[in-house]
């Protein structure tokens, strides 16, 4: 028989990804699709993919059977869920699991953390982090995600980041910090500058929300003189 | 705080059955009644919709209002003679029996059951079977509908284990497969696949195809009703999945219908207002406020204009309730989202009269303040359900407030995270020009507080 090329083992791995989505498009009322979508998770999880509809389809199930429900995948999908931030999934999550199992410290503890990014307490995301390390180190890619996240945040507010900002929202500092900077810079148009006082400034590249001149339409947001207004403000 | 969610049908129990049955007897078919069944089959033989409409519609209620008060209609066993022992039209009938009996009475366990059946059977036809008939799309519409609401109350009926007799447990068991949430979902997705309608409505576009056009009617000698069943099956899976709290998914069956225009489910007010209540509530669960309020204030202003054709409807009631409710979510959106310009004038003065006070008093973000939001989500919200088979196990207990009560905190939980962003608002109304360090002190918050609380401002307001 001999050993799969790797190749073929990711060929092989995209025939199951792509049967379990079309199983959740064309039949996802049906309870024998329980453990394809189990595998499925543990898939997400350990080829750093993603599919929103496929969990919920497996929280609906979950629902519909509690006695097969598994606390172990459910605490996996929201935080593949909290990867996926900013968009709502975390929520749209939690609307589908039970309040006796929220309930549970696990459960608790992500409830948290998706507390703290929601608001952007970063500080206190990456101290309760680090407190919980068993739950999101079974995740591979987690940290990335949020990182990539908290830029996200400072790309959308600012016009030029202090340094100790930076370091506080992604959890980098030091000689850590100094490489993934000028990674960036090299990669992803980041310009590094020297700014007053506290050192460095890292300026993100120009986009409609931290330069609010590029915005092109804002038919019923805030007035555009508000939001002039506060960019001032953020420095 | 659950007065208002308290669920509304009376519990019946074996000794009402007997009570049902006082002066009732089901094998007594009275002349309007053989008169009524003997023209509605035959225009339903003849495909003329517009006289089965008014049969429908009126003359069921006015024979139902004289006759019916508080029984049942006569049994489909004792009228089928009249009616050639037809088959389809006795499931027909049958459906509108059941519907009767819930709509004036209160049913036994066993009726449920059998509604059920009678569904399974009815769909089956439908989903199987070349059928030859053009139905009127209300009462195509009323299927829909009716299958669903009668899967919600057998859901919070079920729920209730504490007080219920040795017999109604022995029938639960006996038949735990009558309105399992997988054959609801079920019939309705099958409806939806076997019907094409997905494809009709996006050919449809293009020309290709018509249907909107005809109001879903077909004048090529066909029938309507599976693509029509199939199109509001749509709505009905859009309903489920709120009742399951599933909104993601629920917005997303309703998709291929355009709500942006007039369409089908527009074509009868019923279908009309449960589309919009439910893509409304949706929306707002999924934070998209300004979604929300918009077809919020679509849809008010329609019923405003309109509702006075509808007094002597059968679904006036229904449609005043939605009414009240949807202006309930509206003060609620508002309060979180302020956005005066989305919200058109009749409508705002209805809201100021219904909810001036209360919407003052929720964007001081007090106690009192989470307590009205919580009373006027427990008015406004669907009738959340367990969709699971219960336990038999001792000690019974009652499980129907279980999943309301999650919809509810979760959406508390929202109300305060959005109470730093009303702060932030307020402010930013009062000043030009302010440093960080004296917002943040005026706020009561930290600097880096004060800073990630604009993100989600901008955030909020700018996408």
């Amino acid at each position: 028989m001999g050993r799969e090329t790797p190749k073929q083992q990711q060929q092989q791995q995209q025939q199951v990804s792509y049967t379990v989505e079309q199983l959740v498009a064309v039949n996802p009322y049906n309870p024998d699709i329980l453990p394809d979508l189990e595998n499925y998770v543990n898939e997400q999880v350990s080829s750093q993919t993603y599919s929103l509809d496929a969990n919920l389809c497996l929280l609906r199930l979950y629902q519909f059977e509690p006695e097969r429900m598994s606390t172990q995948i459910v605490a996996r999908i929201l935080v593949k869920a909290l990867m996926a931030m900013p968009a709502p999934d975390f929520s749209l999550c939690l609307f589908l699991i039970p309040e006796r199992v929220q309930m549970e410290e696990q459960f608790k503890t992500l409830i948290v953390l998706s507390h703290y990014l929601e608001t952007g307490r970063f500080r206190q995301f990456w101290d309760e982090a680090a407190k919980s390390r068993h739950i999101v180190e079974a995740v591979p890619g987690f940290e990335q995600a949020i990182q990539t996240y908290a830029i996200h945040v400072l790309s959308l507010t600012y016009q030029k980041i202090p340094r100790p900002v930076l370091a506080e929202a992604i959890n980098i500092e030091g000689l850590s910090l100094d490489k993934f900077l000028e990674h960036q810079a090299a990669n992803s148009g980041w310009i590094l500058e020297k700014g007053h006082g506290r050192g460095q400034l890292i300026i993100l590249p120009r986009n409609e929300f931290n330069h609010p001149e590029l915005k092109k339409s804002a038919a019923d947001s805030v007035p555009l003189e508000h939001i002039t207004r506060i960019f001032p403000i953020l420095g | 705080m659950a007065t208002n969610y308290d669920y509304e049908e009376a519990p019946a129990n074996y000794d009402e059955t007997h009570r049902q049955d006082l002066g009732y007897d089901p094998n007594f078919v009275p002349d309007s009644v053989k008169s009524f069944v003997g023209h509605l089959y035959r225009h339903i033989r003849e495909k003329n919709v517009y006289e089965i409409h008014q049969m429908y519609e009126i003359s069921f209620q006015t024979l139902s209002d004289r006759l019916f008060k508080d029984t049942p209609w006569p049994s489909v066993d004792a009228v089928a003679h009249y009616v050639d022992n037809d088959q389809v039209f006795c499931l027909l009938y049958r459906e509108m029996w059941f519907r009767h009996l819930y709509a004036r009475l209160s049913p036994t366990l066993k009726q449920r059951i059998d509604s059920w059946d009678n569904y399974c059977s009815l769909f089956q036809v439908v989903l199987h079977r070349v059928v030859n008939m053009q139905l009127p799309n209300q009462w195509l519409w009323d299927m829909v509908d009716e299958f669903v609401y009668q899967f919600q109350s057998f859901c919070q009926y079920r729920a209730k284990m504490k007080n219920k007799s040795e017999q109604e447990i022995a029938l639960l068991r006996q038949y735990d497969q009558a309105w399992n949430v997988y054959g609801v979902l079920n019939y309705l997705q099958a409806f939806v696949e076997k019907s094409n309608i997905m494809q009709i409505l996006e050919q449809e576009k293009e020309g290709l195809e018509q249907f909107t056009a005809t109001d879903g009617y077909d004048y090529s000698g066909g029938s309507n009703v599976l693509k029509v069943l199939g199109y509001f099956s749509m709505v009905g899976l859009l309903r489920v999945h709120c009742l399951l709290g599933d909104y993601q998914t629920g917005l997303k069956c309703l998709l291929p219908i355009d709500i942006s225009q007039q369409g089908v489910y527009t074509s009868v007010i019923g279908s009309h207002i449960t589309t919009i209540y439910h893509y409304g509530f949706a929306n707002l669960m999924l934070r998209r406020y300004v979604e929300a309020i918009r077809e919020f204030n679509k849809i008010l202003l329609y019923i405003y204009k309109t509702k006075q054709f509808h007094q002597k409807s059968p679904q006036y009631e229904q449609i005043l309730k939605k009414n009240e409710q949807m202006y309930a979510l509206l003060a609620i959106c508002l309060s979180l989202c302020p956005q005066v310009k989305l919200v058109e004038e009749t409508v705002n003065s209805q809201l100021r009269e219904k909810y001036g006070e209360k919407m003052a008093r929720m964007q001081r973000y007090d106690d009192e303040a989470f307590a009205i939001y919580d009373e006027l989500f427990s008015y406004a919200c669907p009738k959340f359900i367990t969709p699971s088979a219960p336990s038999f196990e001792e000690p019974l207990v009652n499980y129907n407030q279980d999943a309301y009560r999650l919809q509810l905190k979760l959406f508390l939980y929202e109300v305060k995270q959005q109470q730093l962003l009303s702060g932030v608002r307020t402010f930013l109304k009062v000043y030009s020009t302010i440093s960080l360090g004296k917002l943040a002190n005026y706020m009561e918050v930290d600097e880096p507080t004060l800073r990630w609380t604009f993100f989600f401002f901008l955030m909020f307001l700018c996408i």
